[in-house]
């Protein structure tokens, strides 16, 4: 009989020590905020055009964090959908664009010669893209535009136009290979008969 | 598997005998494919020089890297050899004019790449004189330094002529220890020619070429990879390099063992790294003719401006090698090795693996230009339809890198990069070994490097991501900055106010208000200040239409400083409720301050009220002292009143006795003075308080009451009365005269005349005093 009360104050002993230690490590080792977050908004292409209908690139990670959709972001196009797929371990959902195609690359020019230097679009970009001062021509930085288009309707003289980026010998890419050349010899006999 | 192959000295005929030839050890590619060959078609002739073409087509960007810079314009003349484009920064090459003659244009012209764009080129129209621009020649590269050596094959822009193209010089000049320099010999591609005619004619100038590159990059060992399928090639370059430290290195003929990194494992053994570079190993490579190119820039300072090119297919009638002009169209090339031109159906730039189709004849020849293949229908037919992968596993037993090409294909197909990238996608070389023996026509190289190039772009696109978040972080920050900066400028601006206005009125009695928030009880008190000596001043003034117009702008202040004060009342009074509710927060130092606000809306409200009520009424300015003054103060004026009064009435007195030369003028004259004593001294009470009578700043400048009789001096007093009782003679003289008769009149007028000349005296004493 005595080694059954032996045995069970040696187990709430383990029980009460495990218990301290796992307790202070909840508190000693406690992570801020949420780390998902930072995730999502690492995939996230931080155009912070706001076409999500969040003020930003982070509140929608936050919101996605909280259960919102993840096709909302139409610059990143399907491949930004399905990496937060696999990191939130969801189904793929088709992007939630207005024609559903994926985005082109645009990037925003300034008609110069139109340009009164209000300084309104400098005040609307997000990354700092646009140079110019008052009274003085604004232009954009093309590496750093995001072609996020909120330049575009603070523009009092509208003289900024959202350009697609041009493809040249350095950014060429070989496409993959048409897949219905795949079909295997019989259906392709099956086709044309 | 690694089979060593003894030196035997019984001539070169046969391919054991080339590979027995070599006397160091090989280790064999793993994997690689034997294509058909076609290499004979074009070593039947000795390397061909073409016509100079009337037009050279010269792309900026022939080389890996930036492309480079034109320093011509249109309309400039230039001669052979002269630099016509710079580099534009670290991976980049200059390019020179090919021949004399004259810019006709600089503008995008069909260039050799694969997607078949235009890109910047320099169009030359020759002028047929060929005429050469001043070399500087170089007896002896010894007696340069290295680095010099370096500086002259960076300037005469050679780039690797191999096929990729990169920027020899910056080969040359590698950041470790290099050890062993390897010249590729390998040309494992069929069809290609060049470098075997190149080994075959120009033997001597490749070996002069490698010791140069000894010397510059200070390596110990020079190995030549050849391939057994050039035994010409080899016997040419073993007499060269006869009693020299270079070793001709022969090995069996495989695609791909032509590839750097493979050629490294054949000749050495060491196999270079996932994402490493030659150099790491110490190991140098460069391709033959990139050595002839290097031994022509140091010793006879010539730029790269021909290479010998291999013109090849069936649709030619004399297939060769030439040394081409680099810009050289295509069409010139091909007419000069007879095309065909109805045979014609596929234009190749480079090898039949790795090359790519043009559908153009005008595009030039540039640096990495190694062949043009103009193939028939027969020799070039299109790709058959690919078929379905049946895991047969050919493609892993040819691939030279070990890498596992049918998986690479299904993670590919279904764009799962992350996969692609654990199976090493980027050490492919994209040799096409894979395709080559697939039995389903899979163009596989294809998937790989569209993979790639989604790769890239993803990777391209995560870095800008990056970029912009940080852009757009410190842009959120700096505004955060700002607004910070001028809250507190806002801040110091207000209190710096509140502090002077503090210091204008500190002559007030400081106001006991409790610490409610500093700045706003500062504020309050400046203004409860202000409101009371415009007040003060207002009241002072005499004249009635300036105090009229005074009092509706004070009227005015007070209505604003009461609303304020209320509106103050009520923003405490909802703290108050917020901090009771909250259970929170100082209670009792809001109810303190609370009621010290009560109390001044109270004041504020009866100044208003007292200001606003004799509105009509001109006399207000007295009505509105005497509540201001205390009991002391009206005592002391009511005394002054009636001592006033009682003077008055005693000199009245005085007035009537001397007139009715009275006997009691004597005691009434001292009543007078004694009265006239009292009223000097409680008038001196009011005068010695300097806060009930503040100097009041009115702009009028109207003298400020009750002035006159106090003041006087007594010795003024006495004249007056002399005055007063002389007036008083005359006039009693003359009443005298009016009654008396004609005996008196002379003796009376004798005392009138004495007694007005007595007032006058007296009269004008008392003026000058």
């Amino acid at each position: 009989m005595e080694i059954v009360f032996y045995a069970i104050g040696a187990l709430l002993t383990l029980a009460l020590i495990f218990g301290a230690i796992l307790g202070f490590a909840s508190i000693r080792f406690k992570v801020e905020g949420n780390p998902i977050v930072d995730q999502i908004n690492e995939i996230l292409p931080q155009t912070q055009c706001g076409q999500c209908g969040y003020p930003g690139c982070r509140p929608y990670a936050e919101a996605i964090a909280n259960g919102d959709a993840i096709n909302k972001c139409p610059p990143g196009g399907q491949a930004t959908v399905n990496t937060l797929a696999d990191l939130l371990d969801v189904e793929a959902e088709p992007l939630d664009a207005e024609d559903g195609a994926e985005p082109i690359t645009k990037v925003a020019f300034i008609r110069e010669d139109e340009c009164i230097g209000c300084t309104k679009c400098i005040q609307a970009c997000p990354v700092d893209a646009i140079l110019g001062a008052a009274k003085q021509m604004h232009t954009v930085i093309v590496d750093e535009c995001t072609g996020c288009d909120l330049c575009v309707e603070p523009c009092p003289v509208d003289c900024i136009d959202m350009l697609p980026v041009a493809v040249t010998t350095r950014t060429w890419s070989w496409e993959l290979p048409n897949p219905n050349s795949s079909l295997i010899a019989t259906d392709r006999r099956g086709q044309t008969a | 598997m690694n089979a060593v192959f003894n030196k035997t000295s019984n001539g070169i005929e046969t391919t054991a005998d080339v590979i027995a030839s070599s006397e160091r050890k090989i280790w064999p590619l793993v994997g690689g494919v034997h294509p058909e060959e076609n290499k004979h078609q074009s070593t039947g002739r000795p390397i061909g020089f073409p016509p100079i073409p009337a037009q050279l087509v010269l792309p900026l960007s022939q080389h890996a890297g930036a492309p480079a810079e034109p320093l011509v314009s249109v309309g400039d003349s230039v001669l052979k050899g002269q630099m016509i484009a710079r580099a534009n920064g670290f991976v980049s090459a200059p390019i020179h004019a090919p021949t004399s003659g004259t810019v006709i244009a600089i503008e995008n012209r069909r260039i050799p790449h694969v997607s078949g764009f235009s890109d910047l080129c320099v169009v030359l129209e020759s002028d047929g004189d060929d005429r050469w621009c001043e070399l500087t020649t170089v007896a002896d590269y010894h007696a340069l330094s290295p680095e010099d050596l370096v500086n002259k094959v960076r300037n005469a822009g050679i780039s690797g002529l191999g096929g990729a193209g990169f920027p020899t010089a910056i080969k040359l000049a590698p950041s470790s220890p290099i050890n062993t320099l390897i010249l590729n010999g390998t040309e494992c591609e069929p069809y290609i020619t060049a470098d075997d005619m190149l080994m075959r004619e120009r033997a001597a100038a490749v070996i002069e070429g490698a010791e140069i590159l000894l010397y510059m990059i200070g390596a110990t060992e020079c190995l030549i990879g050849i391939e057994d399928n050039k035994p010409e090639a080899i016997t040419a370059m073993q007499q060269a390099a006869a009693g020299k430290n270079i070793h001709i290195v022969v090995f069996p003929t495989v695609y791909p063992s032509g590839g750097e990194k493979q050629l490294i494992q054949i000749l050495t053994g060491q196999e270079v790294p996932s994402g490493k570079l030659p150099a790491d190993l110490g190991i140098v490579v460069q391709n033959v003719g990139t050595a002839v190119a290097v031994k022509e820039a140091v010793l006879d300072g010539k730029p790269l401006i021909s290479r010998i090119t291999t013109l090849t297919g069936d649709a030619l009638s004399a297939p060769q090698n030439v040394e081409a002009l680099i810009g050289t169209p295509a069409a010139d090339l091909l007419r000069h090795a007879e095309l065909n031109d109805a045979q014609l159906s596929t234009l190749v730039f480079g090898g039949p693996m790795m090359g790519f189709g043009v559908d153009s004849l005008d595009i030039p020849v540039i640096k990495t230009t190694n062949c043009l293949i103009a193939g028939t229908h027969e020799e070039f037919p299109s790709a058959p339809d690919a078929q379905a992968c049946i895991r047969c596993g050919h493609c892993a037993e040819a691939c030279p890198s070990s890498l596992l090409p049918q998986q690479l294909y299904w993670h590919a197909k279904a764009e799962n990069h992350e996969q692609l990238m654990h199976h090493n996608l980027f050490d492919c070389i994209e040799c096409g070994a894979c395709a080559f023996v697939c039995p389903s026509s899979i163009p596989l190289v294809q998937y790989y490097r569209a993979s790639k190039g989604a790769i890239r772009t993803q990777e391209a696109k995560h870095a800008k991501a990056e970029r912009s978040k940080v852009r757009y972080e410190s842009r959120l920050a700096r505004l955060e900055q700002d607004k910070a900066e001028k809250e507190a400028k806002r801040k110091a601006n207000a209190e710096r106010a509140a502090k002077l206005k503090a210091t204008k009125a500190t002559d007030q009695p400081a106001d006991s208000k409790g610490e409610e928030d500093p700045i706003q009880a500062a504020i309050a008190r400046a203004k409860a200040r202000k409101a009371a000596t415009a007040q003060r001043a207002n009241n002072a003034t005499s004249t009635l239409t300036t105090a009229k117009a005074e009092l509706t702008s004070l009227q005015k202040e007070l209505k604003i400083q009461l609303s304020m004060a209320k509106a103050q009342v009520k923003k405490t009074e909802r703290a108050l409720a917020a901090a009771e509710s909250s259970g929170t927060g100082d209670t009792d130092q809001l109810t303190s301050n609370l009621a010290m606000l009560n109390e001044q809306v109270g004041k504020l409200q009866k100044e208003f009220d007292q200001s606003s009520l004799p509105n009509a009424q001109p006399e207000k300015p007295e009505k509105a002292v005497k509540p201001a003054l205390s009991d002391d103060e009206k005592k002391r004026k009511v005394e002054l009143a009636m001592a006033k009064a009682a003077l008055k009435k005693a000199e009245r007195a005085l007035a009537a006795a001397l007139e009715h030369d009275n006997e009691t003028t004597e005691s009434l004259q001292q009543a007078v003075a004694e009265c006239q004593s009292k009223v000097n001294a409680l008038a001196a009470i009011p005068e010695a308080q300097p806060e009930a009578q503040p100097e009041p700043k009115n702009d009028t400048g109207h003298p400020v009451a009750k002035k006159p009789k106090p003041v006087l001096s007594d010795a003024a007093k006495k004249l007056k009365i002399e005055v007063a009782m002389a007036n008083a003679a005359v006039k009693k003289l003359q009443r005298a005269m009016a009654n008396a008769g004609d005996d008196e009149q002379a003796e009376l007028q004798q005392k009138l005349a004495d007694a007005e000349q007595k007032a006058a005296d007296a009269k004008q004493k008392l003026d000058a005093l």
